[in-house]
């Protein structure tokens, strides 16, 4: 196939997909408390638009400033557990503990000492995408070919001369992979603890709907997160293809 | 005269655990300004082990290594490396990554960025052109062919004028015809900048055609068990491998390696 036919091929599945779910709504006359129709969602949303964009606005602040914290962390933190073999071994296992806690549970614990709004959805957003941009920036660092490590050490390189020029450029490819998976994961974290306390935001937006019913208004909030988390990820392939573009072996 | 390079009773133990591996006896060598040495012996036994002694990668358990009649370690020596695997970057293009070297080794590095678009790119693109690479030096390395990445690396390996170039079975991974020609190449570059050489091979014929003395090194825990001079004048050609006096060379180095006497071992100097 070609480029083209393959983009095409993608967008005609997503749109099936939305026509089937559609066609099989209408045919087993399915409730829109249960599962209400593509068509009626879409009608919620643009209905509901001057409502919802604040509650949008909202989710993408906390999701972007938890995310834009939790890169820098990350970043710093898997430089430092990345350049040092005695830093990595020590520190993985502690990561990967605090990594293996539901994010969801530590929200009361947020809400406790900063209460309920938007200071616990972005340090949820935050702590969420901590620990694969950790991961990724680590592993990438810390698997420098050793003959490549021989090379530089026979020019007499220091540390930072091989972290600067070998390790960290290496890891970007990794980095960016991360991102990937971080803005998704952040968008997760804020939505929880607007769920679980705020009084503003997607989450909070879906939880009223809810309890009111509203269930294609539900489900217009499912929607507009799954835009908003691909728009991010849009952007972030975006930078990758400019900054990592050599992993992916195209151009020149 | 003193030797560049001189390993004097030169020893090194591994620590595995427990137990002590001896992975290079007692050693001595001396390597003359200006020399080609290459290095054979079975797998293991310790030729790699004295490449990275001379790159202070690796500290001698016992005996000392002078460098110009100085203790290695005294003063920065200039060491250019490569081996078998090319190693580039491949976020660069080729020619910065020959300059990488240029980035980081004193006194180079001071002035780098003021002479990077100048005068090091003039020094690189003397260097490619020298092996022939200077119309992929805006390519990234994925883009060459795996001899021509075995010829950027040693550019990277020379472009500061190490004062000891060491080569890790460079062209290991190459088919026949590709290495034939990167012989040639590294002749012509050693013979155009006097540099003094350590080559580490398995290939005899590389040895015999490349060096001017051969070592043949006994398995672990290796020793020197023969140092042979190799006085074909040079430029030497790759036909000339094919002759009779050149084969005779090649089989006598086989024999030596296969038949090398076991080596005695000396539980003793584990201690």
């Amino acid at each position: 196939m070609t480029p083209l036919q393959r983009k095409f091929a993608s967008a005609a599945l997503i749109v099936g997909v939305f026509a089937f779910w559609e066609l099989v709504c209408l045919i087993f006359g399915i409730s829109d408390l249960v599962l209400p129709r593509p068509s009626q969602i879409l009608s919620t949303f643009i209905e509901y638009a001057p409502a919802i964009w604040p509650h949008a606005w909202q989710t993408l602040y906390t999701t972007m400033v938890g995310f834009v914290f939790g890169v820098a962390i990350g970043l710093a933190l898997g430089v430092l557990i990345g350049s040092s073999k005695l830093a990595f071994d020590t520190a993985y296992p502690l990561l990967v503990g605090i990594s293996s806690i539901p994010k969801v549970a530590v929200v009361p614990i947020f809400v406790l000492w900063f209460g309920a709004g938007t200071v616990p959805a972005i340090l949820t957003a935050m702590i969420i995408c901590i620990f694969p941009i950790v991961v990724n920036v680590a592993t990438g660092i810390a698997t420098v070919e050793p003959e490549l490590e021989d090379v530089m050490k026979a020019m007499k390189a220091s540390k930072r001369d091989i972290l600067w020029n070998v390790g960290l450029p290496r890891s970007m490819p990794y980095f960016f992979a991360s991102l990937k998976v971080a803005i998704t994961l952040a968008f997760v974290g804020s939505v929880i603890a607007e769920t679980v306390a705020s009084n503003k935001g997607i989450g909070n937006m879906m939880m009223i709907a809810s309890s009111m019913f509203n269930v294609p208004m539900v489900f217009a909030g499912l929607l507009v997160l799954s835009v908003l988390g691909v728009a991010l990820y849009a952007i972030f392939s975006l930078i990758e293809r400019r900054v990592a573009g050599w992993a992916m072996r195209k151009g020149s | 005269m003193t030797p560049l390079v001189h390993f004097d009773e030169v020893c090194v133990e591994y620590d595995a655990g427990r137990e002590k591996t001896l992975a290079l006896q007692p050693t001595t060598l001396e390597v003359a300004k200006g020399d080609f040495i290459a290095l054979v012996g079975p797998s293991g036994c310790g030729k790699s082990t004295i490449l990275k002694l001379a790159s202070e990668l690796l500290a001698p358990t016992a005996g000392h290594i002078f460098f110009a009649g100085r203790e290695l370690g005294a003063e920065p020596v200039r060491v250019g490396m490569a081996f078998q695997s090319a190693s580039l970057l491949p976020w660069l293009s080729i020619r910065d990554n020959v300059m990488l070297p240029l980035k980081i080794v004193p006194p180079f590095r001071e002035h780098y960025r003021a002479k990077r678009k100048g005068e090091y790119r003039d020094r690189v693109d003397a260097l490619l052109a020298q092996v022939g690479l200077l119309d992929f030096a805006d390519k990234n390395p994925w883009q060459l062919s795996g001899g021509m990445q075995q010829r950027a690396n040693l550019c990277r390996a020379l472009v500061h004028d190490p004062d000891l170039l060491l080569l890790d079975e460079p062209f290991g991974a190459l088919d026949q015809f590709t290495r034939e020609e990167l012989w040639s190449t590294l002749q012509d570059l050693w013979m155009a900048r006097g540099s003094t050489v350590l080559l580490v091979t398995h290939d005899l014929r590389e040895a015999a055609f490349l060096a001017n003395r051969i070592c043949v090194m006994s398995a672990r825990p290796g020793r020197i068990i023969e140092d042979r001079q190799v006085t074909t004048p040079r430029p030497r050609q790759i036909s000339q491998t094919f002759r009779p006096e050149f084969v005779s060379i090649v089989e006598q180095l086989r024999e030596l390696i296969v038949h090398a006497p076991a080596a005695p071992q000396i539980p003793e100097a584990a201690q």
